[in-house]
């Protein structure tokens, strides 16, 4: 037996020691009274932590999101007990249904004060359950390394997801005999399930056989960090595919065999192609009802191979003929090497006519409307030209949302950062903040609306404190657009708590120290973009677009794919 | 189709996991029936055992979801035929009823329930059996003033021949693995 070696410290100095024993250099948070035990001792790591103060904890909670989307790592936050926690929920309801690794560390009451409603208590773990992959409240030191070892194991490997560690301030403040050791294994836990040869072998026969194979791209290929096994698999069978928003940047947007969107506002012929293939080669998506519409008149035709780490993915939507249970970065080349070498061109080129007609009904309006007033894809597309296709892209939720899914270019992995399940208005911000933290060579522009912009402004006090270079695009078209949509689609123009009169944006970036500019006119788009671009630092361009301008093509919710508009 | 089924859940056993269980057949609005925590023949593991009523489609994806969880290992599910089950029943009347003539001793002999407690105000009556069976005791037991009654959840094995569970950890080393832990 070897001896461990252990050294006599408080809770707080043994949780920042463990954090820094998983290669943590980052925290979003903010403090308060039940985590300040923790923040004493932060204040002697300062050369090995950065930490970020957000403006509010669901900040914390989303910048991390952003973190984590585009390094790959778990984000981190820490708050304080009651309000410091609860305002952290929307982010991890949004971490949970997007698959984001995401650890929270909160602080609580002292334990012997639980259950007697002591100030700034709240049952969190309670409050937590349903929207956590896993939570733990510490109460005596001792469980502190297990406990965090245990937290990024889980949070970060399998199916990722948010972890809630409620943390009482008796067991900051308390001495032990402290040792780490990182956790590979929980036995009650599958963090890769076995991959069974039997499907392997099914799915590269109904492959094999196909003549109309179709490939939807999901998340799962970003997280599981297999895109060139992706790009392998796609380019020896010559199967086209298909993406959701989650998964848009796994595939480069130029790849031949980049078909385009899936779901309510995706493109045409992918959509149109769903119901049409033979077999359809789910990897690492979830069937979404934005993506699928009504399950029942979903790819009926086709025998549907699913590749998936989570089984209860397995059948939950979709029926699966083959449930590839598995990482689809272990998945994906066991069945490369099974395949054919294989091109598929007649059937790739019969997308064509419905991309034409998309290309005529809706993106040529939709890039060169001929009107004076800015349309959101024209702004999407130049910054995709002007950037080379090589920033992060973070979108808040709403109409440009899905502009910046369907027109942005991505060249490499990770390019998209949204809240694509949970539907987070308000998430973009600070996402983009998070992302800019975890990728400070990249460029990150932030596609926002006039409303979401307003949920979480404050956090241009994030950016202005710590000078982070975040490009924020404000498409404003004084609506709430998405709804306003909606309103005009089906319930008859009767736009009920839409119009939205909004602040001088460009003198609120002032105020935060952060440079910006306003354009009405088409005219000025161009050089506009150029200069935010030409900035190094922190960039606010408010642009003025059509005021009812609407997404299209767009399948109503919960309707086949025949009720399709385009106008 | 709707049906009984019977959830059998193996887990560690740790704080709030039967919050976590629970809220999946709340989000899913499906009503637990009866629910039974106890230890099962592997040491350390625990079992959960619940009733709900639902389709088989319902119940396949609640047991994946359950399943899912981090702190457990494995969850089945069961129609009736596959278990052998029983709850057990508490009835409580007053001695005088059972002094008074012959015929709640005869009930309890008939339904093979037996007398647990005697006092000189109540008598304790315990019945063993499924749920129709506790309930018949208690409806022939009615007109004589029932004035406490209680039945337990669902205890049930299956009719395999082994813990299904066993199976699973042995294949997945887990039982060694967890006796190493432990020497460590």
């Amino acid at each position: 037996m070897t001896e461990i070696k252990t050294e006599r410290m408080t809770g707080a100095e043994a949780l920042i020691r463990s954090l820094l024993a998983e290669g943590v250099d980052t925290l979003f948070g903010y403090p308060g009274g039940a985590i300040m035990p923790f923040f004493d001792k932060l204040y002697d790591h300062t050369d090995h932590i950065n930490f970020i103060l957000t403006r509010h904890e669901q900040g914390a909670a989303h910048a991390a999101q952003g973190y984590a989307r585009v390094t790959g790592k778990p984000g981190i936050v820490v708050a304080t007990s009651g309000p410091g926690a609860t305002n952290l929920i929307t982010g991890l309801a949004d971490a949970m249904i997007d698959s984001t690794p995401l650890i929270c560390i909160t602080g609580q009451v002292t334990a012997n004060l639980l259950g007697t409603d002591a100030f700034q208590e709240t049952d969190l773990i309670g409050i937590t359950m349903p929207v956590t992959k896993w939570n733990f409240q510490i109460t005596k030191p001792e469980e502190i390394p297990g406990v965090i070892a245990r937290a990024f194991h889980i949070a970060s490997t399998g199916r990722p997801g948010p972890v809630v560690i409620d943390f009482a301030k008796n067991a900051q403040i308390a001495e032990f005999d402290y040792s780490y050791k990182p956790c590979h294994f929980i036995r009650s836990y599958v963090a890769s399930p076995v991959i069974k040869n039997k499907f392997i072998e099914e799915a590269a026969d109904l492959i094999n056989k196909a003549e109309k194979p179709l490939a939807l791209i999901g998340q799962g290929v970003i997280l599981g960090n297999a895109e060139k096994e992706l790009i392998a698999f796609l380019e020896k069978t010559g199967i086209p595919a298909a993406w959701t928003i989650l998964g848009k940047a796994a595939i480069p947007t130029d790849h031949p065999l980049n078909m385009g969107m899936l779901g309510m506002h995706g493109n045409y012929a992918p959509n149109k192609k769903t119901n049409e293939c033979d077999v359809l080669i789910a990897i690492g998506m979830r069937f979404d009802d934005r993506v699928t519409s009504d399950i029942h008149k979903y790819a009926r035709q086709a025998k549907v191979i699913h590749l998936e780490i989570d089984s209860a993915e397995i059948n939950k939507n979709i029926f699966a003929h083959v449930p590839l249970l598995g990482n689809v970065k272990e998945t994906l080349p066991k069945l490369t090497a099974l395949v054919k070498t294989n091109l598929h061109h007649a059937w790739i080129d019969s997308f064509a006519p419905y991309a034409k007609i998309e290309q005529e009904k809706v993106i040529d309006k939709d890039l060169n409307s001929g009107k004076e007033t800015i349309k959101m894809a024209e702004v999407v597309h130049m910054i995709g030209e002007k950037t080379g296709g090589n920033a992060v892209i973070v979108t808040d939720v709403g109409q440009h949302q899905m502009i910046a899914s369907r027109y942005a270019k991505c060249n490499q992995t990770r390019s998209l950062i949204t809240s694509g399940g949970l539907g987070t208005m308000g998430f973009g911000l600070p996402a983009a903040v998070g992302a800019k933290v975890g990728a400070p060579d990249r460029e990150v522009v932030l596609f926002v609306g006039d409303g979401g912009i307003q949920m979480t402004i404050q956090e241009l006090g994030t950016i202005m404190q710590y000078g982070i270079g975040v490009k924020i695009v404000i498409l404003n078209n004084h609506f709430l657009g998405m709804v306003r949509q909606w309103q005009e689609l089906f319930f008859h123009s009767r736009y009920s708590s839409t119009p939205m009169n909004n602040p001088d944006y460009i003198t609120i970036a002032k105020a935060y120290g952060i440079q910006g500019q306003k354009i009405m006119e088409k005219d000025a788009l161009s050089k506009a973009i150029e200069d935010m671009l030409a900035v190094s630092g922190p960039y606010l361009l408010e642009i003025n677009v059509e005021p009812e301008g609407n997404v299209f093509p767009m399948i109503p919710a919960g309707q086949p794919f025949e009720s399709i508009i385009f106008e | 189709m709707e049906k009984e089924y019977t959830v059998t859940a193996f887990s560690e056993n740790n704080v709030g996991l039967l919050n976590r269980i629970s809220i999946i057949f709340t989000r899913r609005r499906v009503n637990i029936e009866s629910l039974t925590v106890s230890a099962s023949s592997l040491k350390g593991i625990h079992k959960f055992t619940i009733v709900c009523v639902a389709t088989p489609e319902q119940i396949e994806k609640l047991v994946k979801q359950i399943e899912k969880l981090v702190e457990v290992l494995r969850a089945f599910y069961h129609s009736d035929e596959e278990i052998v089950h029983q709850e057990v029943a508490l009835y409580k009347v007053s001695t005088e009823a059972l002094m008074k003539s012959n015929a709640v001793e005869s009930i309890v002999l008939q339904h093979g329930a037996r007398i647990l407690d005697i006092t000189p105000d109540y008598v304790v009556i315990e019945k063993t059996g499924h749920r129709e069976e506790t309930q018949a005791l208690f409806d022939l037991l009615f007109p004589y003033k029932v004035t406490q009654f209680t039945r337990s959840g669902r205890v049930a094995v299956t009719r395999d021949t082994k813990e299904r569970l066993t199976d699973y950890l042995k294949e997945m080393d887990f039982l060694e693995r967890s006796e190493t832990s432990k020497e460590r």
